[in-house]
């Protein structure tokens, strides 16, 4: 058996074969050389759109410009970017810790607590994940218009912290969680909430970490939702604020480039911060 | 004595796990059954402002005589039938080039590739509507290699705009699926490769024959995913042509906030629209499973 690989290994490495090999592995640095710049392109034109200015951006001229400050103080002008930059990081927080707490509790309970009743319960669930948002829009809408919580991040945060995706990755996630160490903690006398914060939360850090990323980058990035709840200027997030800018007759984009630099910063700052989890959180529910 | 020790203890465990599920039970009935129930019902009536009343199925022949929901529909369609399979073929191919274990830089072309993920839809779409204008970046780049004479329309024709929608949802989503792949087939167990070479399959027939059959799950998952993404799109619509030219690009669910919010507000009529969305969507995700199911046999 091994005498056979080696036999084939030998062959292909030789004169031939060698030179048809690296033709073959060139075309594929090509393809992924090619296709990686593909992906960063957009973001490099980014960077230089926020340098230039607008008439430079809109015609497409590919250089550096020394416009960033000018870009900078202009979007300054146009919005209030402080009071919206504090609007999103309010919301992105608040929300992804009770979305966090909500949806770990309940994976948790979902696996560790099994009856016939929930496993019911948790497979209806499932099957709501699969409806769109459009057609709970309009229903949510009617609830916090009715409870006169339109224009208020509550709004926001409630139906995405019920989000059974997340739900669905923390029980995911529990079914690797050794059930044995709850029950010792049982044995030390611990009740079933004390178990669950000092023994599950510590351990499953790294679940933590990979969930609190994604639910992070959806409320960060939030847009349709926040565009049909949030209705005064003084609500707005960077998502809301940069369509808005885009969306005028003149759009300029050198301070629209510099907005999406900012917005697109804390991201990027955690994607590459931690990538590992930021994978894993993405890949989360499949494994 | 046992017996009834563990009833005790099977009670404390029950009435903990409702504990424990408790706020995401009560927020999901309000936030996510709820609203399902509701909108079917509401989907059968119509009315303006807070008063409705039962409508039968008027909605629903409302929506046969309705051009720009019909244009909406067959929009929605294009980018489905175009976007998801360019996309899945794409990102597989990625995923299995950079599966090699001998290639060299790796780390950086998947970090790379999968960059467009940190971006926020609104983010990209504005982006992409820039780098696209007419006057723009991409256009003046493909005139200069000749490529074209004159600058495509991207946002103000019809097929165009089309055409850049794809584009840009490609971008942005292609990286997403490889990791999938990618993850799936670094779990393939290499012996398994050992054994189809010596048994004399080449890379192309390992791909079909062994590697394809393999990722068929992660394939049926990626690809509902993107059915029911697609299905839903709104930010690029919105953002990038804003619907336009003449509703050439407007969504399923664009339409449904036009009817919302842009419109006269008809509540029932735009959750008619919205289980269209939850219908095809169903009937996708079903015959996806279907057809993945019976090449298992």
């Amino acid at each position: 058996m091994t005498k056979s690989r080696t036999l084939i290994r030998n062959k292909q490495t030789h004169g031939k074969f060698q030179w048809v090999n690296a033709a073959k592995s060139a075309v594929v640095y090509i393809i992924l050389s090619i296709t990686s710049l593909l992906c960063i392109f957009p973001f490099i034109w980014m960077i230089l759109g926020a340098t230039s200015a607008s008439r430079d951006v809109s015609s497409g001229k590919l250089s550096i410009g020394l416009e960033l400050i000018n870009n900078f103080n202009k979007l300054n002008e146009l919005i209030d970017l402080p009071r919206i930059l504090a609007n999103t990081a309010v919301l992105t927080i608040c929300g992804t810790i009770v979305t966090l707490v909500v949806a770990s509790l309940a994976g948790y309970g979902f696996e560790m607590y099994k009856t016939r009743t929930r496993e019911k319960i948790y497979n209806l669930l499932l099957l709501t994940m699969m409806v769109p948002f459009a057609a709970m829009m309009i229903p949510l809408f009617r609830i916090f218009s009715a409870a006169k919580l339109l224009n208020n991040y509550v709004a926001i945060i409630l139906p995405m912290a019920a989000s059974i995706f997340v739900i669905f990755y923390f029980r995911q996630s529990t079914k690797t969680f050794s059930k044995e160490l709850i029950q010792a903690a049982r044995m030390d006398g611990l009740n079933e909430l004390q178990a669950f914060f000092y023994i599950y939360l510590p351990t499953m850090k790294s679940t933590y970490a990979a969930a609190s990323i994604i639910v992070f980058m959806s409320y960060w990035n939030s847009f349709l939702w926040p565009l049909i709840v949030l209705q005064s200027n003084d609500k707005k997030t960077i998502t809301l604020a940069i369509s808005s800018l885009a969306s005028s007759y003149t759009p300029d984009y050198g301070v629209i480039m510099t907005a999406i630099i900012i917005a697109t910063l804390p991201t990027m700052i955690l994607f590459f911060a931690m990538q590992k989890q930021f994978v894993e959180g993405m890949l989360g529910s499949v494994k | 004595m046992k017996a009834h020790r563990s009833r005790g203890v099977v009670r404390y465990q029950n009435r903990s796990g409702w504990l424990f599920i408790g706020t995401g039970l009560v927020l999901t009935a309000i936030f996510s059954l709820y609203p399902v129930i509701s909108s079917f019902i509401l989907s059968f009536q119509t009315g303006k402002g807070a008063v409705y009343h039962f409508n039968g199925f008027g909605n629903i022949i409302r929506l046969f005589g309705d051009t720009v929901f019909r244009q909406a529909l067959s929009n929605t369609f294009v980018y489905f039938i175009f976007q998801v399979p360019v996309m899945t073929v794409l990102a597989l191919t990625i995923a299995t080039l950079l599966n090699d274990p001998k290639l060299k830089f790796k780390g950086f072309f998947r970090t790379a590739i999968f960059l467009p993920c940190v971006t926020s839809l609104v983010a990209y779409s504005v982006l992409f509507k820039s780098m696209f204008s007419t006057e723009g970046l991409i256009n003046k780049l493909l005139m200069n290699i000749h490529l074209i004479s004159q600058p495509i329309p991207w946002i103000l024709d019809p097929f165009w705009a089309k055409v850049l929608i794809i584009i840009a949802l490609t971008w942005r989503w292609t990286g997403y699926n490889m990791i999938f792949y990618l993850s799936s087939l670094q779990n393939i167990d290499p012996s398994i490769y050992e054994a189809a070479r010596i048994d004399g399959a080449n890379k192309f027939k390992q791909f079909f024959y062994i590697i394809l059959p393999l990722l068929k799950p992660i394939i049926l998952f990626t690809t509902v995913m993107s059915t029911i993404g697609t299905l839903q799109l709104f930010d690029e619509s919105f953002n990038i042509t804003n619907g336009g030219p003449a509703n050439a690009t407007l969504s399923l669910s664009h339409y449904i906030y036009n009817v919302l919010f842009k419109f006269t507000p008809n509540f029932g009529y735009a959750a008619t629209i919205s289980f269209v969305i939850v219908f095809f969507v169903a009937i996708l995700a079903i015959l996806q499973f279907k057809m993945a199911g019976d090449k298992n046999d």
